[in-house]
């Protein structure tokens, strides 16, 4: 194909996609709408699944977790680790890696003067834990805790409520130490946090690792090691790495591990997008076949002649598929305008406390962030231009196929 | 058949690759439609009995204030007897007492906070789903005194098996130190570990002895053979509470509002893209009539001077999108039919929803449901929407000039 007759060809494309005006811009407008609904769709489920990532990772906490090899079934003291030192340390310390905390994770239970309940004691250090962002973010009453030596607790709103207990009153934390004895001491209700999901409040109470190690008697050793490098999807090419530096006797675990269901969620939406896209692509073919289709009959006599005139049927089937493509990527371009225009202000957040507690069981909260996320856009663009040039091949090749002689004689 | 309604039909085919296409599009949406809103209807009924046959039952009566708090003392004054009561007065038999308490479960070896629940062995397992997931050893019987039945995780994690004794400490419904002994005869597993993490069940009469709770008890759990019998049953049960007390009728949902938002959101988020296939099959329909209209402008115009109203015409453009979009409509309920027949016979499944459904208490292949609803919903209103892509080509036989029409290429 020399290089006059492409400018020809695409100056034709381009000056007969406008020949029928009004046809053009409905069919602009399907697909405008239909490009946009892909990205809308997809930006909303791109927030939904962020959000349940961010709430299911900060619950784990950290995109890799290091145990004892028998804590995960057996979530004893007894089954407690050493601090991370050595080569471990060392790992620990280098990228990607952006933080990690250690801490005592241990069932316990909590007792006030009027009711008793069953909780998870965390031992925490604060400043580490601030550092994987796994600490509850909005403290409602009194303070969180100082430092890995604050002999306070803060529990969470819900259990508070519970126990009717409040701040600054004494309540009993019973845990077992590593004796099998029952170990408790009064400590002091110093905060009180709001969690996102009602099931947090219940479950998580929060200690200082110091006191909480001196409670249990273990010396400086820890249930866990939470480790983050901010990007739960590139998991799979930095653990390995720790699972070697670990010594023996130690587990490294990935949270597609420690929660198959985030795992399963996660691949199922990014399936899911994909075949949202596909199905309203399918939608939008048959008009876009039907468009060409009618373009190619009402100009069967002018292909003919073009045909008659010596033009190669290779420079017709590329003509209406460029044709195809101008309609195509001004659908586009349009449709992810409309995108941007209409997700940009919902960014700040849809407010879906209505739907609350139905949100809660799959672990979102009450805002929902929609994500517009490049490769959601770049997909949907991708998916139109692939199927849409398919649908315009069938239309194409019959006119290029037209018989000059047959085609100058059809009457309209 | 009419003069208007034929010459209808014949201009369909005129350009009968153009029809079709439309009528594919159509069809397309409709199928899709179908077995969308199927598959919905099918899961939303499964979600709602699976859930609510694990645990909660349709309905519960329970003190005021306590499926909030659940507070030891918020209690039901003879349980027992009330459970009795509403069978007779619902002529049903799935209805069960139970109390709930907090506890300090030990073994020899390890230690746990659990919840203990105390309930009816010969009711229980009428009301709820779980003693029918005993893997290892026997559910309660009658005239158990000292046995419990617990999830596996538990068994696990406080290191127990058949036949071995957990202790247990906690407070009684006066506030008053409560401890008692009790054997392992049975462990339940689901496969859902919060389930597997928590159950831990006792007969009701050594519960209430144990906590020191008399004959109270803490809820009355109903189930009804029907979903849709639940709004009687609870107004019935309102004129039979005990006077003098403060108690109330729940139903599911009260007891579990979390179940009725799910399903408002995945509506929602259904509605979008049901909202999202009509307006695109519109789109089409618009087009391809408004295609029709120009390409006819000449014939139009001998018609209107032929002394045909524009307002004719515009039914004749009408009465072919209508033939259209029943053709559509036809095609679709059929094929849709035929699929959602044959997947609510053998299933449906997709990759990953095994773990999925188990979070919603749902099985890992999913049944649509086959209704008038579920099978003309959509497809009506993509004859709704193609009627009303109709307007527009049809407003413009109003501006036809006869004259120039007729001159028109």
């Amino acid at each position: 194909m020399k290089r006059g007759s492409l400018s020809v060809v695409s100056t034709l494309a381009w000056r007969n996609l406008w020949r029928n005006h009004r046809r053009t811009l409905i069919m602009l407008l399907a697909i405008a709408i239909g490009v946009w609904a892909m990205i809308f769709m997809a930006a909303l489920m791109r927030g939904m699944t962020d959000e349940m990532m961010r709430n299911g990772l900060n619950n784990l906490p950290g995109e890799v977790q290091i145990h004892q090899a028998n804590y995960r079934d057996d979530p004893s003291v007894a089954n407690s680790m050493a601090p991370p030192a050595g080569e471990l340390a060392r790992e620990l310390a280098r990228p990607p890696v952006a933080a990690w905390a250690a801490r005592v994770r241990v069932p316990a239970v909590v007792a006030s003067e009027r009711d008793s309940r069953g909780v998870t004691l965390l031992g925490v250090d604060p400043a580490s834990e601030r550092a994987i962002g796994s600490l509850p973010g909005d403290i409602q009453e009194g303070r969180f805790l100082e430092d890995e030596h604050d002999r306070g607790l803060v529990i969470g709103r819900k259990l508070a409520s519970r126990l009717e207990t409040a701040l600054g009153k004494r309540v009993v934390l019973m845990s077992q130490d590593p004796q099998n004895d029952i170990a408790d001491r009064g400590v002091r209700v110093v905060g009180i946090y709001r969690a996102r999901l009602e099931g947090t409040e219940d479950q998580f109470v929060y200690a200082g690792r110091a006191a909480v190690q001196e409670m249990l008697g273990i010396g400086d050793r820890v249930s866990e090691v939470a480790v983050t490098a901010h990007d739960y999807r590139a998991v799979d090419r930095w653990y390995p790495q720790l699972a070697a530096a670990v010594g023996q006797g130690l587990e490294v675990a990935p949270w597609t591990e420690l929660d198959s269901f985030l795992a399963s969620y996660l691949s199922v939406q990014d399936g899911f997008s994909l075949v949202f896209m596909v199905v309203v692509f399918l939608v939008l073919s048959f008009g876009l076949v039907n468009t060409l289709a009618m373009a190619v009959f009402e100009r069967v006599r002018e292909i003919g002649l073009m045909q008659a005139l010596g033009m190669p049927p290779s420079l017709i089937l590329g003509q209406l598929l460029l044709e195809s493509l101008y309609l195509l990527g001004l659908g586009l371009a349009l449709g992810n305008l409309l995108a941007l225009a209409s997700i940009r202000p919902l960014e700040s957040g849809i407010d879906i406390s209505a739907v609350a507690q139905g949100m809660e069981m799959m672990g979102m909260g009450t805002t929902l962030y929609p994500a517009l996320a490049l490769t959601d856009m770049a997909m949907s663009t991708a998916v139109v231009i692939v199927l849409g040039l398919l649908a315009s091949l069938l239309p194409a090749w019959r006119a290029a196929r037209l018989e000059p002689v047959t085609a100058l004689n059809t009457t309209m | 058949m009419s003069v208007t309604w034929r010459l209808a039909w014949r201009n369909l085919w005129r350009h009968s690759r153009r029809t079709w296409l439309t009528v594919g599009a159509m069809v397309f949406c409709n199928v899709l439609l179908i077995f969308l809103i199927s598959l919905q209807l099918g899961s939303y009924q499964m979600m709602i009995d699976n859930s609510l046959a694990t645990y909660s039952g349709h309905i519960q009566i329970q003190q005021r204030g306590y499926l909030e708090d659940q507070q030891m003392r918020q209690t039901v004054p003879a349980v027992a007897r009330l459970a009795a009561g509403v069978r007779s007065v619902l002529g049903v038999e799935t209805v069960s007492a139970r109390g709930l308490a907090f506890a300090l479960a030990s073994s020899e070896q390890r230690s746990f906070g659990v919840l203990l629940n105390g309930v009816q062995p010969e009711f229980e397992p009428a009301v709820s789903t779980l003693p029918g997931l005993v893997r290892q050893g026997r559910y309660l019987a009658p005239g158990d005194r000292g046995q419990i039945v617990i999830g596996a995780v538990l068994a696990r994690n406080l290191k127990v098996g058949l036949g071995e004794e957990l202790t247990f400490l906690g407070s009684g419904r006066d506030g008053s130190f409560s401890a008692g002994v009790a054997t392992v005869v049975g462990i339940l597993e689901s496969g859902m570990d919060e389930i597997d993490r928590s159950v831990a069940q006792v007969p009701l009469s050594w519960f209430q002895e144990t906590f020191s709770m008399g004959d109270h008890g803490h809820s009355v759990v109903i189930r009804v053979p029907d979903l849709d019998r639940v709004p009687e049953a609870v107004q019935t049960l309102q004129g039979m509470l005990p006077a003098g007390e403060s108690l109330e009728v729940l139903d599911w949902n009260a007891l579990q509002p979390g179940l009725r938002q799910a399903i408002t959101s995945d509506l929602a988020s259904a509605w979008f893209t049901y909202v999202v296939l009509i307006v695109l099959v519109a789109f089409s329909v618009l087009n391809t009539q408004l295609m029709s209209v120009l390409e006819r402008t000449r014939e139009f115009g001998v018609m209107l001077s032929l002394g045909m109203r524009p307002g004719q015409l515009a039914r004749l453009v009408g009465m072919e999108t209508l033939l259209m979009a029943a053709l559509g409509l036809g095609l679709g309920v059929l094929l849709g039919a035929l699929l959602t027949q044959y997947l609510s016979a053998v299933g449906f499944a997709y990759p990953g929803m095994d773990e999925l459904g188990a979070k919603f208490n749902m099985p890992g292949r999913m049944y649509p449901e086959v209704s008038l609803l579920s099978l003309f919903w959509g497809p009506a209103v993509v004859v709704l929407g193609a009627l009303l892509a109709a307007i527009y080509p049809a407003l413009r036989l109003f501006r036809l000039a006869p004259v120039e029409a007729m001159r028109a290429a």
